[in-house]
């Protein structure tokens, strides 16, 4: 299996990823989500990585990557379900993963999109950072 | 007269045994309350027995020797099962010499006509039992150290609960020092009981841990930021007045983590972060 | 006042990506069988796959030897990866912690933080010739 499936969830996309993300895969993940951010105006990305038991330096510049390049097209990117052992090592090894929200799961996800969401319609500015 | 040490050990093992028996039930060193005479009888019968079966004719064993490692092997069996039943090593010791001072007034007695030949004996034997008593001390000391393990891993177990104070709040009172060994399983307790509880908050009070130096900051930092990575918040609480100075004058720098002087404030800042408060309850009087 | 023994050696030819699943999957293997902690195999399998990759990707291919090993009460697995790549010239530089540069860009082998992950990592390299890389990760510890 070449390309990882994405799920649109209303204003949402989610990606659950099951694989070793390899070269290949890890480029058209990237390629196939822009595509997807532009073609359904998309506002947020839920990457689920609870099936994935080990993430390294090159995971983490995809994460990374995808972070980013959604941010320039107005779409926030959430990491969720990391595994604890995962979290741990990404510490040790000193994987910062800057730009890259993270959650628990996929609601708290979709609920911190929520609030970093800005609804042009109603020109209602939510954004709810950490209490003072 | 050649004397064959072999043969006379097994011809006159019932007198040698009944022989060291009788040491140790008359010496200080009897514990009755940790073995019965019974076993007691049995654990030397038992070292005895493969004694003589390993001697050699001159009553020597060498210490490179298989037959060595045999003995060697049974007492080692005797010894750490004594360390584990609580004997003190001199406990153990004086067992071993029991054995030898027997051992040793029997060739006595077989030898009295021959000085010389009772000499070397002498020599040898006292050479094997003393090295054997030696090994004693060595498995001894292995069958604390297995005790010890063991404590430290109940004290480990003990030491790090996980309670959950509310919905999405989890608090873990951190109590005794904090190596590495020990903040990666305090990490996993806790990581582990925010994925299960779907907990917003962990806070790690600190107020029992008696001293924060840059190696035991740099884990507390490491559970922030592990937590941090998973989508949870960390508030570090009870740090005590000294031990803030101490941060400081080490130049730890924890200006990116949330800190609190007491549990309640910690508290007090995890609820809000829930949008949630304390208030007093107002009643108002029926009429 | 132990010497480290080994047991259980197997040579891995790493040519492909697809060869890294399997050999990621038999370090596992060695791993579980020496009763490894899910938190310290989930570093081992993540140091071992920073430096496979290492080696794909700057030597093209390489062999992997895999061990469980011995030292006193310890039981560890050990790793050794072999390439007869380029080299690396600047050893003290590729070991240097590079914190301040972003993820992103950081075009480094990752060394100081595979290190961190492990408990012995040697490092021998020469540029022209290849670059050899041994890790040991104890089951505790």
């Amino acid at each position: 299996m070449d390309r990882i499936p994405i799920l649109k969830m209303g204003p949402f996309l989610l990606v659950t990823i099951q694989v070793d993300l390899y070269d290949r895969i890890a480029l058209n993940l990237e390629s196939d989500l822009v595509q997807m951010v532009s073609k359904t105006n998309a506002k947020g990305v839920l990457i689920d990585i609870s099936a994935v038991a080990i993430v390294d330096s090159f995971m983490g510049r995809i994460l990374g990557n995808i972070a980013s390049i959604s941010r320039i097209m107005d779409a926030h990117t959430v990491v969720v379900g990391m595994q604890p052992a995962v979290a741990i090592t990404l510490v040790e090894l000193g994987l910062p993963l800057t730009g890259v929200y993270t959650a628990l799961n996929v609601e708290k996800g979709m609920e911190l999109l929520h609030k970093k969401v800005v609804d042009v319609d109603d020109l209602n500015y939510v954004q709810d950072d950490s209490p003072e | 007269m050649a004397i064959n040490i072999s043969k006379l050990l097994l011809k006159k093992k019932q007198q040698l045994i009944e022989q060291w028996m009788q040491n140790q039930l008359s010496s200080d060193a009897l514990r009755e309350d940790l073995i019965t005479n019974d076993d007691l009888r049995a654990q030397s019968e038992e070292l005895v027995d493969v004694l003589i079966n390993n001697i050699s004719d001159a009553g020597h064993i060498d210490e490179e020797s298989e037959q060595f490692e045999t003995v060697a092997e049974i007492l080692g069996g005797i010894s750490i099962m004594r360390a584990r039943q609580g004997f003190t090593p001199r406990e153990t010791g004086l067992f071993i010499f029991g054995l030898k001072d027997a051992l040793l007034s029997m060739l006595k007695e077989e030898l009295k006509n021959d000085a010389g030949k009772l000499y070397e004996v002498t020599l040898n034997v006292s050479r094997i039992m003393d090295s054997l008593s030696i090994s004693t001390f060595e498995t001894y000391i292995k069958g604390r150290e297995e005790v010890i393990l063991r404590q430290m891993d109940e004290i480990s177990d003990i030491s790090t609960p996980v309670i959950r104070v509310w919905d999405g709040i989890l608090a873990l009172p951190l109590i005794g020092t904090l190596d590495s060994a020990r903040t990666q399983v305090v990490m996993e307790n806790l990581l582990q009981e925010i994925v299960a509880t779907e907990s917003n908050t962990a806070i790690l009070d600190i107020s029992g841990v008696p001293t924060v130096d840059s190696l035991v900051a740099q884990h507390l930092i490491k559970t922030v930021s592990a937590t941090r990575l998973m989508g949870a918040e960390c508030i570090i609480s009870g740090i005590r007045p000294e031990i803030a100075q101490t941060i400081v004058h080490l130049g730890i720098d924890l200006s990116n983590i949330i800190t609190k002087s007491t549990m309640a404030s910690a508290l007090q800042y995890a609820l809000k972060a829930q949008r949630l408060e304390v208030r007093s309850m107002v009643t108002t009087a029926k009429l | 006042m132990f010497r480290m023994i080994a047991l259980n050696k197997e040579k891995f030819s790493i040519e492909r990506e697809q060869d890294v699943v399997m050999f990621r999957n038999r370090v596992k293997e060695h791993a579980v069988k020496i009763k490894m902690g899910l938190v310290n195999q989930t570093k081992l399998l993540t140091a071992a796959s920073e430096l496979v990759r290492n080696m794909l990707r700057y030597a093209q291919k390489g062999e992997v030897i895999i061990e469980t090993v011995a030292e006193g009460r310890n039981n560890g697995v050990r790793l050794c990866f072999i390439d007869k790549g380029p080299g690396i010239a600047d050893i003290a530089k590729a070991m240097q912690d590079g914190y301040t540069t972003s993820v992103t860009k950081s075009l480094g082998l990752g060394l100081p933080g595979t290190k961190r992950l492990v408990n012995i990592f040697d490092l021998k390299s020469e540029v022209g010739k290849g670059t050899t890389v041994t890790i040991t990760k104890w089951a505790n510890g």
